[in-house]
């Protein structure tokens, strides 16, 4: 490629501009990255061990994992069948639902935790009729499940949405022509050609439901070694001034982040090769 | 088998697509359906298919007389072939072909070995022996177009179906490829209705040409009458080049090849009209004049570059430009 096409810059431009942007980077990114980590291991390796290892950080880890294993599958569902419903068949209100998909991208979410309260808690809508059958949902697995599903709900559908789009349906219709039915469409015609972007889609969603705090927080109550998911109790500890812990458990959070974004550049970079391939 | 159109309507909203269509495709006819886009060619041809729903009414559609119209497209045992192949892009070619017979229910679904021998049969019908293995990005256009076929007819297809199947290729591999359809038609036999904006397409390719402009079919014929004998002002328009000539309130109309050019001394009054050479092309076996008439119209001409260079013409020369008799195909 020629270097000298009228679109680029002069040397100190160039100089100064990839300057700004590396060191924007190190100071957002890289330092406070690297702060977590070092703030970890400051007391060595068998402090940062044993915060691990403690019962409360591994009921944290559990719940952390149930919760995200609970709703990074129905999102997966209910983004699949989102992204299907309006990329293959036009109906009125079509555009209201697509915005609506986006909602839980605009609420914040403090609000997304609260209106499970005001449904669900105690002097919510429904919470005199769920104590009378003796069913947690508030400050319980359910409400924590029901918060992640809300706050995590467009990654998947976003991601596949435009995806589906461009796709069109020929393919559908040549496989119906050919006599599928709708389970054989799906399965052998719609998902092959989707499952790049619904990995990267799932990627982000399990991502976000594990470190979503805001509306987890909300919901959850607190209870130590019963409602506290990771990032709530990294909150905890740090309010507890056990610095050390704090941070080994963010690191935890840290690996995941980074585990996803290298899984996330593998998949890039796997769809990129095949997108090459399809005209 | 032969397809029966009766009254089939169908409106998008406010907008209808087709008004009351009525059609006859005879049995193993090669039939075009041609028209400006939106004219509802295609939507007709998906309606046939079962991919798209006439509005409710008493419209039908028979193949070989068996109404097919609750009949959904999954079980109508019609071979469809998409503009853009529509090919499943993460499937081999062989793949492709079987995905017909592959996606039968457990007792109508032939042996593994019987859909290899299948595909084989069909690989080398359409001309494709040994690319079974290839992706279909691993294909040229004209290639991908005949996969398309062969998993089209895969399914042993009661009608054939397909919508602008050489539009999306380049100049030279469609008019190949067209000519290739209508011996492979022959051979096959089966009842064949494209869908075609191009009017030369449709002429030379077919035996039945279906002109159709906003939502209604404007005349049915073959080729040669339809090219002939237009019914309207349309069709004459439609189906090649044509001059208007304006004489009054009047209208005629004249088709470039229909119009003789003497030299100005051989002018008749009584049939004639001198004109002048306006422009020259001559790139091809034919030629075409454009000569200004004495009212200012213009007129395009095509004659042989041998009669041209019998005339000597050049550009500002007068000439005596005579149309057929006036009385075949006027409105």
């Amino acid at each position: 490629m020629s270097r000298s096409t009228v679109t680029t810059e002069s040397a100190p431009v160039r100089l100064l501009l990839i300057g700004t942007a590396v060191a924007f980077l190190s100071l957002f990114l890289l330092l406070p990255l690297a702060a977590v980590f070092v703030e970890a291991f400051r007391k060595g390796w068998e402090v940062f061990l044993a915060s691990l290892h403690e019962e409360a950080a591994l009921d944290a880890i559990k719940l952390t994992l149930l919760a995200a294993g609970i709703s990074v599958p129905l999102n997966t569902l209910f983004g699949v069948s989102a992204a299907w419903l309006v990329t293959k068949f036009k109906f009125r209100g079509r555009s209201l639902l697509v915005s609506l998909i986006d909602l839980p991208f605009a609420v914040s979410p403090v609000i997304a935790g609260l209106v499970w309260v005001l449904l669900f808690g105690a002097k919510g809508w429904f919470g005199h009729w769920l104590a009378e059958h003796d069913i947690k949902i508030i400050f319980a697995l359910p409400g924590i499940v029901i918060a992640t599903v809300f706050v995590t709900f467009p990654f998947v559908a976003r991601e596949l949405i435009p995806l589906m789009e461009t796709q069109g349906s020929d393919q559908e219709e040549a496989a119906v022509t050919l006599g599928a039915n709708g389970w054989h469409i799906f399965w052998r015609v719609t998902l092959p050609n989707i499952k790049w972007g619904l990995l990267y889609g799932v990627l982000l969603c399990n991502a976000r439901a594990m470190g979503e705090f805001g509306a987890v927080s909300v919901v959850s109550g607190h209870i130590s070694g019963e409602t506290n998911t990771l990032p709530l109790h990294v909150e905890v500890l740090y309010n507890e001034y056990q610095f050390s812990a704090a941070f080994a458990c963010a690191t935890l959070l840290a690996f995941l982040a980074l585990i996803t974004l290298s899984l996330k550049t593998a998949v890039e970079h796997f769809t990129g090769h095949s997108s090459q391939n399809n005209h | 088998m032969s397809i029966s159109i009766q009254s089939i309507s169908k409106s998008f909203g406010a907008y209808a697509a087709l008004e009351d269509i009525s059609l006859e495709v005879p049995d193993g006819s090669l039939t075009a359906l041609v028209g400006p886009s939106g004219s509802g060619k295609t939507t007709l041809l998906r309606i046939v298919a079962g991919l798209d729903f006439a509005d409710p009414g008493p419209g039908k559609i028979a193949f070989h007389g068996e109404d097919v119209i609750d009949i959904p497209a999954a079980k109508r045992g019609v071979g469809f072939v998409f503009q853009h192949y529509a090919l499943f892009r993460h499937m081999s070619v062989a793949q492709n072909i079987a995905f017909g017979l592959s996606v039968l229910p457990g007792a109508a679904r032939p042996k593994k070995t019987e859909i290899r021998d299948r595909v084989k049969e069909l690989l080398k019908l359409v001309k494709l022996e040994g690319l079974d293995l290839r992706r279909p990005h691993e294909l040229s256009g004209g290639q991908r177009q005949r996969v398309a076929l062969a998993r089209a007819l895969a399914i042993r297809p009661k009608v054939l179906l397909l919508d602008e199947p050489f539009g999306a290729l380049d100049a030279q591999v469609r008019k190949d490829l067209r000519r290739w359809l209508r011996v492979f038609h022959d051979e096959i036999g089966l009842t064949t209705l494209f869908v075609t904006h191009d009017q030369e397409e449709a002429l030379e390719l077919s035996d039945q040409v279906v002109v159709m402009r906003n939502a209604r079919i404007e005349q049915v014929g073959k080729p040669q009458t339809v090219y002939d004998h237009p019914r309207s002002p349309f069709v004459y328009e439609f189906l090649g080049n044509v001059n208007k000539l304006h004489a009054g309130k009047d209208v005629r109309y004249v088709r470039p090849h229909e119009i003789d050019v003497l030299f100005a001394a051989e002018f008749d009054p009584a049939t004639d009209s001198l004109a002048r050479v306006h422009h020259l092309f001559s790139a091809g076996p034919i030629a075409t004049l454009t000569v200004k008439l004495g009212d200012g119209q213009f007129l395009d001409i095509e004659l042989s570059r041998r009669h041209l260079a019998e005339l000597s013409l050049s550009v500002g020369d007068e000439v005596a430009v005579r149309p057929p008799p006036f009385e075949r195909g006027q409105s």
